[in-house]
């Protein structure tokens, strides 16, 4: 029998504060292990956690860049749960009423345009971090209190592609809001996903499994394709599909069960007695709506309006905002906009994927970039020669025009010096002039290749072209 | 539904980490059955344009600023801790595969 997949995904974005969501411990990753704690974090007997101010207006930020419509009249719970990695044995959380509700986000696969849903966005603290012994079980509390929301979708997803565009889309928008880095491999942005298939033309869902440990937006969307054949095999043998988590395991590309996963009921939860209701007015609610950056989409349409670039290379390059800003600033210095997108695109990304590396991470700056787009266009120095500009400003940084000026590398266009060398190779391949005669083309792209050889590839290629046909035309 | 059964007594010792016998368990059934009979004589009133109220204090958005200060030593926080090592606190297994 064949199926149709459903799936909603849960995404939990880490907030760049400064310090966390009921203490005022810094709210810093890559800390020394338990030094980013207060009493508060710990859970001490007596203590009360105070909201910080700034967590609940980027949750709206995110709430609002998200199309959610806002719940001006909120509040935490608490969520009742015994594990090492929460010393208190609950989570302060929100239950009934989460800040944020009925959202969307709009994906494209295979030029596609679909609405995935949102049903709510929640604030709530993150736990401690464990590192799993065979023996024993570490526990790190300085994530203890992040700040956190949890993005929940509408079950609108029908296929892992479309898992991987939601959350391409849900990381570029919270990027572009500024509330948090979005970084998966430092667990900034972390994802579950529920998955169940049923027979095509069915209106109930199936029984859902939860997946755990999706470090990677490739792993979701590996460990989606996994468990969408294997609930069909199940399915298909007779069995029935029992409501689970499971884990991807990384090396295997398989999910794993997990354990049987406690409902709703088991969490106990009740309105958090420690913290008082929040309410925002018209006009919080309007300062954070102008606090609010451009989003990808805006700028998508104005690189296309004003910028002339395509509607492909603008949804590409606005995906990233560290990219989207550094095209910006590049175009700023002078440089043309569509080159300067083909290069980011090509060469730079290639580069930064290589290398496993963020824009940050290298000497490239907009100001060289920019320098080298100006050299091309101008005709000084060839899109080949730029290759290796480009590779001596991405490792070592510098100007382009020195390093054109230190190693000689400038674009030979004067014509009587081409001539000369022109003159010379025709002088030295007499087999190719008479292979030309004899009407082979391809002699020419010889000739071409040996002027290339010739001046290192700095003669300026139509000029070369042009003075070449002349000249073995006279011959 | 006031009635607590035995099972419901002992699934929510298990969730609360509470070990609890047999005689406890039948006890406890009783007790816990009794006090919510008696939470439940508020089910007579009719709330029906009644607000829920989760705080009897008259106050909202008590918050603060983000600044952050610098947190505990630490030697300070590992005093309550019984094993630790480099620097993390140790716990029994959890996953065992």
């Amino acid at each position: 029998m064949n199926f149709e997949t459903v799936i909603g995904l849960e995404v939990h974005v880490e907030l760049k504060t400064n310090s966390k969501i009921f203490s005022g411990s810094p709210n810093h990753f890559g800390a020394e292990p338990n030094t980013n704690t207060t009493v508060i974090d710990l859970g001490y007997p007596g203590v009360l956690p105070v909201v910080n101010k700034n967590v609940v207006d980027y949750a709206i930020r995110a709430s609002l860049a998200l199309n959610m419509e806002i719940e001006q009249h909120t509040k935490f719970d608490r969520k009742n749960y015994f594990y090492p990695d929460n010393p208190k044995a609950y989570q302060i959380s929100q239950f009934d009423k989460p800040i944020g509700k009925n959202g969307w986000v709009e994906i494209e696969v295979n030029g596609e345009k679909k609405r995935i849903g949102i049903t709510r966005l929640h604030m709530e603290e993150d736990a401690g971090k464990l590192t799993h012994g065979k023996n024993s079980s570490l526990v790190d509390f300085n994530r203890q209190g992040t700040p956190l929301v949890e993005i929940v979708s509408e079950p609108d997803i029908r296929t892992p592609e479309e898992a991987y565009a939601y959350l391409e889309q849900i990381k570029s928008i919270i990027q572009y809001t500024g509330v948090s880095d979005c970084k998966m491999e430092e667990g900034s942005l972390r994802c579950d996903a529920n998955i169940s298939i049923r027979p095509y033309g069915r209106d109930e869902f199936g029984t859902k499994t939860e997946l755990k440990n999706l470090n990677s937006f490739n792993f979701v969307r590996r460990g989606l394709e996994y468990e969408e054949k294997r609930q069909a095999a199940v399915l298909n043998a007779g069995g029935v599909i029992e409501q689970e988590t499971r884990r991807f395991d990384e090396k295997t590309g398989k999910t794993i069960l997990m354990r049987v996963k406690e409902g709703a009921d088991d969490y106990r939860y009740f309105p958090e007695p420690d913290l008082v209701d929040i309410v925002i007015d018209d006009a919080w609610l309007q300062r954070v709506q102008d606090e609010i950056p451009e989003l990808p989409a805006a700028r998508k349409i104005r690189y296309v309006e004003e910028l002339g670039l395509s509607t492909y290379d603008a949804g590409v390059l606005t995906l990233s905002k560290e990219i989207a800003d550094f095209f910006e600033a590049t175009v700023a210095q002078g440089a043309d906009a569509k080159l300067t997108s083909n290069w980011l695109m090509g060469e730079v990304s290639a580069y930064l994927n290589a290398e496993q590396k963020e824009l940050s991470d290298v000497a490239l700056t907009p100001e060289n970039l920019a320098g080298m787009v100006k050299l091309i266009s101008a005709g000084t120095i060839s899109s080949k020669i730029a290759k290796k500009v480009f590779k001596e400003l991405i490792e070592n940084g510098g100007s382009a025009e020195q390093i054109v000026k230190d190693q000689g590398l400038v674009q030979i266009s004067d014509e009587g010096a081409l001539l000369k060398i022109v003159s010379e190779t025709l002088d030295n391949n007499q087999q190719s002039i008479d292979d030309f005669k004899n009407g082979k083309d391809r002699a020419i792209g010889f000739l071409v290749g040996q002027i290339m050889k010739a001046t290192k590839g700095q003669a300026n290629p139509p000029m070369v072209n042009k003075i070449l046909l002349e000249e073995i035309n006279k011959r | 539904m006031a009635n607590i059964s035995k099972e419901e007594v002992k699934h929510v010792a298990n969730l609360a980490r509470l070990a609890i016998t047999e005689a406890e368990a039948e006890k406890f059934a009783q007790q816990l059955g009794a006090i919510t009979k008696f939470a439940e004589q508020l089910n007579e009133l009719d709330t029906t344009n009644v607000e829920p109220t989760t705080h009897v204090l008259p106050l909202v958005n008590v918050l603060r600023e983000d600044v952050a200060v610098k947190g505990l030593d630490r030697e300070v926080m590992m005093l309550n801790v019984k094993e630790q090592e480099n620097g993390l606190v140790k716990v029994p297994p959890i996953i065992t595969e």
